[in-house]
């Protein structure tokens, strides 16, 4: 187990190292530096900004510099947000949106989970054909079009809910966002969950199960929803990438400041260093967090190990 | 041949894809058709009608938006645009997918083993995060945007094109071929890629959705489509921050999107079940 769980680590450095080649050198390949703006700056002290952020140095001696830093935790200074450096910036920001994304994961978990075995148990009745078309229609609406309806509908409209981020306190203000993140994904969730029920419903140990008497709530949930859960816990490295994404657009528009809302400000003020720093961040969460889903999943099914 | 006219006379008689695809012709005939009968284009403004609710007055259908600028063509253009970029974007990842899927399948071996780590790898990765990275190094435009989403999707392409090689491969008429000598690429181009055609139709269905939504997602975050041209995930934006006065501009090009969205997956999803005969017995 533990050998398992080592080996997939060692092979996760070679991707996180590609993660960070790729990403420096695009934004290092860029034509034109982050500072050439608007404004023309006299040649001499254009140079001197060069120098203090090293931009005057070779591409490689630059990238053995960023990537000392890297290895202390620096991800250098932001080119827009003074006095700060991206380090700093993401350990504040992030951990708001790892609440965010948690709630939305629960959510997304728990209801998809609830929704597909509910169909799945009445496969084929008019219950099971309303949810999967409700499914289908929550995977085709992006986030950004769910997230500003349900505004309109529970908050501008109804007054339940509230709108924003400032201004609110309490849980209240993070349901709309966790639940907007966590739409697509229950429906995604559902469907998973559904078919592999389905299969494992008909399958033999079920049907002994079924013979000595046990009920069907016993059934599945003794017996049918640890193999059921099988796909939708391989579809979790996905789910934690789509949530990560849609979580950028989510907090621009709640206006919540999570580390979404400082990547697209970074993108949109040209902030090189911290969209670097953010891409890096995210890439090796997503990273880790598949090598964890992967290793959990050796733990349920010990088939994968021995092979 | 048989094959292909059956599963063609299936797709005829489905009635999912019938709907979907009447709805997505209607909507493109009515987004081509409708700038041009309108009196009005997409850049005047007009500053005594802003934010004008929809009504035949005036001929605006879906209202003004906060510059006075007509929606009704607006929207429509941001179809015609959106519809675009997707359709270029997924030849993109088409072309890509299938000769990176092509090569490694019929090279086989360590180099198949090589490539298909590559692939495994960037699987692993929150791929538009790099498309956003790509936006902010390089200057924005079409040809970029068609790229760095054409970029995304290559992914599936490569896989299911690869399968399909390796067992090609294995046919006399490739075999055949390889013995007379026919050259690496010309056995990729006139034997492997037609006949993976079928397959291939098949998920580019699936992917143009999600071209659309990596476009809108873009353009939405003011990343992508730039004023004063729009696109649905533009226009979605700018109804956002209008939404408490102006639900209209919200409303409507999110709901077309919804829908253009929801066509193509239905049509995938149906062409998937018609052409994959493991699941429609």
């Amino acid at each position: 187990m533990l050998r398992y769980a080592l080996l997939r680590l060692l092979g996760a450095i070679p991707t996180l190292l590609l993660v960070i080649v790729l990403a420096f050198l695009m934004v290092h390949a860029a034509p034109g530096g982050p500072f050439d703006d608007e404004r023309v700056l006299p040649p001499d002290i254009e140079a001197n900004i060069a120098k203090a952020y090293q931009l005057d140095e070779p591409l490689a001696q630059q990238f053995l510099t960023y990537m000392a830093g890297l290895l202390r935790g620096d991800l250098g200074p932001s080119y827009r947000y003074r006095d700060h450096t991206v380090s700093e910036l993401i350990g504040s920001a992030f951990p708001l949106s790892l609440k965010l994304g948690a709630m939305a994961m629960l959510f997304a978990v728990v209801m998809g989970v609830g929704v597909g075995t509910i169909a799945a148990l009445r496969q084929n009745s008019l219950l099971d054909r309303i949810v999967m078309a409700f499914a289908m229609t929550g995977i085709s609406i992006p986030v950004f079009v769910i997230a500003p309806v349900l505004v309109l509908l529970f908050a501008v409209q109804l007054h339940w809910l509230p709108a924003g981020w400032s201004g609110s306190e309490g849980a209240a203000r993070f349901l709309l966002p966790a639940i907007s993140l966590a739409l697509p994904q229950i429906a995604y969730i559902a469907r998973l969950t559904r078919a592999s029920m389905i299969d494992v419903l008909a399958s033999d140990f079920v049907r002994t199960a079924r013979a000595q008497g046990l009920g069907t709530q016993a059934i599945v949930r003794y017996h049918a929803l640890k193999p059921a859960m099988l796909p939708v816990l391989s579809y979790m490295g996905p789910a934690i990438a789509a949530i990560l994404t849609g979580s950028v657009v989510v907090e621009e528009i709640f206006g919540i400041p999570g580390l979404g809302q400082f990547f697209v400000r970074g993108a949109l003020n040209r902030d090189y260093t911290l969209v670097l720093g953010i891409v890096i961040f995210y890439a090796t969460l997503v990273v880790l967090l598949n090598l964890i889903v992967d290793i959990l999943y050796s733990v349920i099914d010990p088939r994968i190990r021995r092979r | 041949m048989s094959a292909i006219r059956g599963a063609w006379r299936r797709v005829r008689q489905n009635r999912v894809i019938a709907i979907s695809g009447g709805i997505l012709i209607g909507v493109v005939l009515v987004a081509v058709i409708g700038p041009l009968v309108s009196p009005h284009d997409y850049l005047q403004t007009d500053f005594s009608n802003i934010l004008h609710s929809p009504s035949f007055t005036g001929m605006h259908l879906f209202g003004t938006d906060d510059l006075g600028r007509d929606l009704f063509v607006r929207t429509l253009l941001g179809v015609q645009v959106t519809i675009i970029v997707a359709l270029v974007a997924s030849t993109v990842s088409l072309v890509f997918g299938v000769l990176y899927g092509a090569v490694a399948g019929f090279a086989g071996g360590r180099v198949d083993a090589v490539m298909m780590r590559f692939v495994d790898t960037l699987y692993a990765l929150p791929f538009i995060f790099f498309v956003i990275l790509l936006m902010v190094a390089f200057e924005r435009n079409f040809f970029l945007i068609f790229v760095a989403i054409g970029a995304v999707n290559w992914l599936d392409m490569a896989r299911i094109v690869r399968g399909q090689t390796l067992s090609l491969r294995e046919r006399e008429f490739v075999q055949a071929a390889q013995l007379t000598g026919v050259s690496f690429t010309r056995i990729i181009f006139r034997h492997i890629a037609p006949n993976v055609i079928g397959v291939v139709v098949v998920y580019l269905t699936l992917t143009i959705p999600q071209a659309i939504l990596v476009e809108s997602f873009l353009s939405f975050l003011g990343l992508g489509i730039q004023e004063p041209q729009t696109s649905l995930g533009a226009l979605v934006d700018a109804g956002v921050n209008q939404m408490e006065g102006a639900s209209w501009m919200l409303l409507i090009p999110a709901a077309l999107l919804a829908l253009i969205l929801m066509c193509f997956n239905f049509i995938g999803d149906a062409l998937r079940d018609v052409f994959d005969s493991r699941r429609s017995r």
